[in-house]
C-alpha cells in the first residue's frame, strides 16, 4: 500500500520552489538595484533639461548642472529666478514636490535680457570675458569687446566685474510677428488673430 | 511610381476622410461673366511675394514705366517677379499696408497709371509644341507667376523642384470646394480650353507622365465646358465629392490617387504636383502670348454688393476701387472677409491691394456674419473627429491645448491639422476650436525654439567648463620647475609597468637585502675576538 502523499516527492518540490523563488528574488533585486542606479543618474539629466541654462548662478551653485546635481540630493527647488513660476511648478511635477515661491534670497523674476557693452566706452580689459560663463564675449586685450546676443543667456555675470560699467543688460526687442492666442472662454470672438506691439 | 503613371483599368475616386458641406453660395457670382476691370486711380504693388523671398525694386520714384514691364531684380533667378499692370508713373516706393493673414506693413511700388494703358511687345507662340522645354520654362519663370491656390508659394521654384524630383503625376485642382469662391469655376466655364493647354505645357515642362483636372461635382457649369475641351487634349478629368475641404492638397491627392502622403513629407517627394486652375491658366497665357501674369480671377460677393461677380482683378487694385465696381450698399456693409468664409480672414483695414492670392473678397452683412456665439464646454459629442479630413481627435486637441500639454499636442499629430475648420463649423458648443491649435502649434514651435536655445547654451556651458579645466591643468605643467625631471613613480596602472619587469626589481631588491645582512653578518663575525672558541658562545651569537 503506498502512503497517499509522497513525502519524499513533497520535499522535493518544495525545495525546487524554494530555489526558484530565492532565484527570482535575486534577479528582482539586482534589475531593482540597477535601475535605481540608472534612475539617478538620468533624474540629473531630466533636472537640467527642466532648468532654463542660463548659468547665472543665481542659485548659489556655478551653473545648472550642479544645480540639478544639488536638487537630485534634496537642495531646494525654488532658487531659479530666470526660470520662475514655471520651472519650479515642472520641478515640483516631475520629483513630486508642492511648488513653492521662488526663493527671494536668490533674486527676483525678470524678463529676458541681453547683455550689451557700450563699445565707445570699452578698455579692452577682458574681465568680462572670463566671467562669461558661456563665452559669448568677443575681444581680446586691449581690444573692443562685444556680446554675440544670440548666444547670451542674459545671466549678469559680466556686468559687475567690468571696471568702467560699460555693459548694461537690455530687455530683448518685443516680438512683432502676429501670435495666435488661446480664446478666451466666452469671450465670442470668433478669430483673434492678436497682433503685440 | 508607375502606379501614379498609369492607373489601370477601373480607375475610381477615392472619397476623403470626414468633410462638411456647407451650403455653396456660389450662385451670385456666377450670374455674370468674368468682368474686365477698369484702370483703378492707383495700383500697390507689394514687394513680397513669399516670405523667403525678397525682391529689390528696379525703377525709381518718377520713373514711367510701360505695361508689362518688370520692376524688380532678385539674386534668386526663380523669383516671382513684379510687373507693372497698366502704363504710368512709379508714384513712391514706400512701406504700405497689405494683407498677408493679417495687414501688416510691407515695401511697395505704388503707380499711378496714365490711362493710355501702352503695353510692351510681347512675343506670341502660335504652337507650344515646337519649342524646346528650357524656351518653355524660361517664359513661365519671367511671368512671375505665383501659386494662386493660398500661399502664393513661386511657380517657377514649385516647377524647378518637380523637375529633378521625377515628378509622374499632374494634378491641376479646380475643386474650390470653400463657399463663396466661384473665381476657378468662372474660369473653366469661359476658358477650360485655356486652362488645358497651360495644364500640358507644365506637364511638358515638368515631364509628369499623367495629367488630371479635378473638379468638383456640383461645378455643372465647368464640367461641361472642360468636358468638349477635353475632345483635343491629353488631360483627364476626375470629379471628386462636393464636400469641403476636398479641394486642400493632401485631401485631392488622396482622392486622386487613394494614397496617403505621410506626415512632414511633400507631395513632389510622392512624384505629384499640384498646380491650382488660376496658376494654370497663367502658365498658359505666359507662354502663349508671351505676357507676364498682372491679374488673376478674383470673386466679389456677399450680400453687401449689388452686383456679385467674378472680376479679372490687374494685381495691385485697391480692395476699395473693386467692391464699389459691384456696388457696395454702404448701410448693410458690415465687414469685408479676404478668402472664402471658412479659411478667411475679416480685413480690418479695406485700403489694401489685390494680390495674386487674392481669390475673393466677401462684403458681408451682418446676417452674412452673425456675432459668434458663446464658447461653452466641450460635450465629447466627438462630430468634429467625425468630419476631421486628416483624422485627427480634435476633441482631445482641444483639451490638451488648453492645459499646454505639449507632449500630447505633439503625439496627438497638432502638427499635421490644416486648419480647415471644419471641425469649428460642426462644432454644438461653437468652441473656436481652429484657434486653439493655431495657438497650440504657435506654442509648439516657441516650446521647440527655447529648447534649441537652452540645448546651445548647455553645449556652450559644458565647452566653457573644459576649457576651463584644461587651461588650469596647461597652467600647473608651466609652473613646474625644469631642473626636476619629471619622473612621475611608476604606479600600477600607468602603460609601462610588465609583470616580468616587476618580478626582476623584487628579485632584485631581495638580493640586495640579502647581500646587506651578508655583509652585517661579516661584519659582526669580523668584530667577535677568534680565541674564544666556546661553540656555545658562538652559537649564542648567531
Amino acid at each position: 500500500m503506498y502512503p497517499l502523499i509522497d513525502t519524499a516527492l513533497i520535499r522535493l518540490l518544495l525545495w525546487a520552489f524554494l530555489l526558484l523563488a530565492l532565484l527570482g528574488l535575486g534577479v528582482t533585486a539586482m534589475r531593482y538595484w540597477r535601475r535605481k542606479l540608472a534612475d539617478q543618474h538620468s533624474l540629473v539629466d531630466r533636472i537640467n533639461a527642466l532648468l532654463p541654462q542660463t548659468q547665472c548662478g543665481a542659485c548659489g551653485f556655478e551653473g545648472c548642472l550642479p544645480y540639478a546635481r544639488a536638487i537630485a540630493n534634496g537642495q531646494a527647488i525654488n532658487q531659479c529666478p530666470p526660470g520662475g513660476d514655471g520651472t519650479i511648478i515642472r520641478l515640483g511635477n516631475l520629483l513630486n514636490e508642492l511648488p513653492r515661491t521662488l526663493n527671494p534670497a536668490h533674486g527676483v523674476v525678470v524678463e529676458p535680457r541681453v547683455a550689451f557693452i557700450r563699445e565707445d566706452e570699452c578698455i579692452g580689459c577682458t574681465k568680462c570675458i572670463r566671467a562669461c560663463p558661456v563665452d559669448a564675449i568677443l575681444g581680446g586685450p586691449k581690444l573692443m569687446h562685444t556680446v554675440i546676443a544670440r548666444e547670451c543667456t542674459g545671466c549678469d555675470l559680466c556686468v559687475e566685474p567690468c571696471p568702467v560699467d560699460c555693459i548694461e543688460m537690455r530687455p530683448l526687442g518685443p516680438d512683432h510677428s502676429p501670435r495666435w492666442v488661446l480664446p478666451n472662454s466666452g469671450s465670442g470672438t470668433r478669430t483673434s488673430l492678436e497682433v503685440t506691439r | 511610381m508607375s502606379k501614379l503613371a498609369h492607373p489601370g483599368r477601373g480607375r475610381r475616386v477615392h472619397g476623403i476622410a470626414g468633410g462638411i458641406t456647407p451650403a455653396a453660395n456660389k450662385a451670385a457670382s456666377l450670374r455674370s461673366r468674368i468682368m474686365p476691370c477698369p484702370l483703378a486711380p492707383l495700383y500697390t504693388l507689394p514687394l513680397t511675394q513669399y516670405k523667403s523671398v525678397p525682391l529689390t525694386p528696379a525703377v525709381q520714384a518718377g520713373d514711367y514705366v510701360q505695361k508689362y514691364q518688370r520692376l524688380t531684380t532678385s539674386a534668386n533667378p526663380d523669383a516671382a517677379h513684379v510687373h507693372a499692370p497698366t502704363s504710368g508713373r512709379i508714384a513712391a516706393i514706400r512701406n504700405c499696408l497689405i494683407a498677408d493673414r493679417v495687414e501688416t506693413l510691407a515695401p511697395c511700388i505704388e503707380l499711378v497709371p496714365d490711362g493710355a494703358d501702352t503695353a510692351l511687345g510681347c512675343s506670341p507662340v502660335p504652337d507650344f509644341r515646337k519649342l524646346p522645354t528650357s524656351e518653355l520654362f524660361q517664359r513661365i519663370i519671367d511671368a512671375g507667376i505665383c501659386g494662386m491656390g493660398g500661399a502664393g508659394f513661386p511657380v517657377a521654384q514649385k516647377l524647378r523642384l518637380a523637375q529633378s524630383a521625377d515628378c509622374q503625376l499632374l494634378i491641376i485642382n479646380a475643386v474650390e470646394c470653400e463657399p463663396f469662391i466661384s473665381a476657378d469655376h468662372a474660369l473653366l466655364r469661359e476658358r477650360a480650353a485655356d486652362v488645358l493647354l497651360g495644364a500640358e505645357i507644365v506637364q511638358t515642362v515638368c515631364r509628369a507622365a499623367r495629367c488630371v483636372i479635378a473638379l468638383k461635382r456640383d461645378m455643372h457649369a465647368a464640367i461641361s465646358a472642360t468636358r468638349s475641351a477635353l475632345a483635343h487634349s491629353t488631360v483627364e478629368m476626375l470629379l471628386v465629392d462636393s464636400k469641403y475641404p476636398a479641394g486642400a492638397e493632401r485631401q485631392l491627392i488622396e482622392a486622386v490617387t487613394g494614397m496617403q502622403l505621410p506626415a512632414g513629407s511633400l507631395p513632389l517627394e510622392a512624384g505629384i504636383l499640384m498646380l491650382n486652375a488660376g496658376t494654370t491658366y497663367a502658365c498658359g497665357q505666359a507662354v502663349v502670348t508671351g505676357s507676364p501674369c498682372i491679374s488673376r480671377i478674383t470673386t466679389l460677393t456677399g450680400s453687401a454688393l449689388t452686383t456679385p461677380k467674378n472680376f479679372e482683378a490687374l494685381i495691385g487694385t485697391p480692395v476699395t476701387f473693386l467692391l464699389e465696381l459691384c456696388g457696395v450698399k454702404q448701410h448693410d456693409h458690415t465687414a469685408t472677409v479676404l478668402g472664402g468664409s471658412l479659411l478667411g480672414v475679416e480685413l480690418a483695414s479695406l485700403a489694401v491691394p489685390s494680390t495674386q492670392t487674392t481669390n475673393c473678397l466677401i462684403a458681408a452683412t451682418s446676417a452674412d456674419l452673425p456675432q459668434s456665439e458663446p464658447e461653452l464646454a466641450c460635450i465629447r459629442c466627438g462630430y468634429c473627429a467625425d468630419v476631421c479630413p486628416v483624422r485627427l481627435l480634435p476633441q482631445q486637441l482641444h483639451a490638451f491645448a488648453r492645459n499646454h500639454a505639449h507632449a500630447q499636442l505633439q503625439d496627438y499629430g497638432l502638427t499635421e491639422c490644416i486648419e480647415c475648420g471644419a471641425c469649428d463649423y460642426v462644432c454644438p458648443s461653437h468652441i473656436p476650436l481652429v484657434q486653439y491649435f493655431r495657438a497650440g502649434k504657435q506654442e509648439l514651435r516657441d516650446a521647440t525654439r527655447h529648447f534649441e536655445q537652452a540645448e546651445s547654451w548647455r553645449t556652450r556651458f559644458q565647452q566653457h567648463q573644459y576649457r576651463l579645466k584644461r587651461e588650469k591643468e596647461s597652467a600647473r605643467e608651466r609652473r613646474r620647475p625644469e631642473s626636476q625631471p619629471t619622473s612621475a613613480p611608476v604606479s600600477r596602472h600607468s602603460p609601462a609597468f610588465s609583470r616580468e619587469q616587476a618580478q626582476n626589481e623584487i628579485a632584485a631588491a631581495v638580493a640586495r637585502s640579502k647581500a646587506r645582512q651578508q655583509a652585517r653578518t661579516n661584519r659582526l663575525l669580523a668584530s667577535v675576538p677568534k680565541s674564544s672558541g666556546d661553540p656555545e658562545d658562538s652559537g649564542g651569537v648567531a
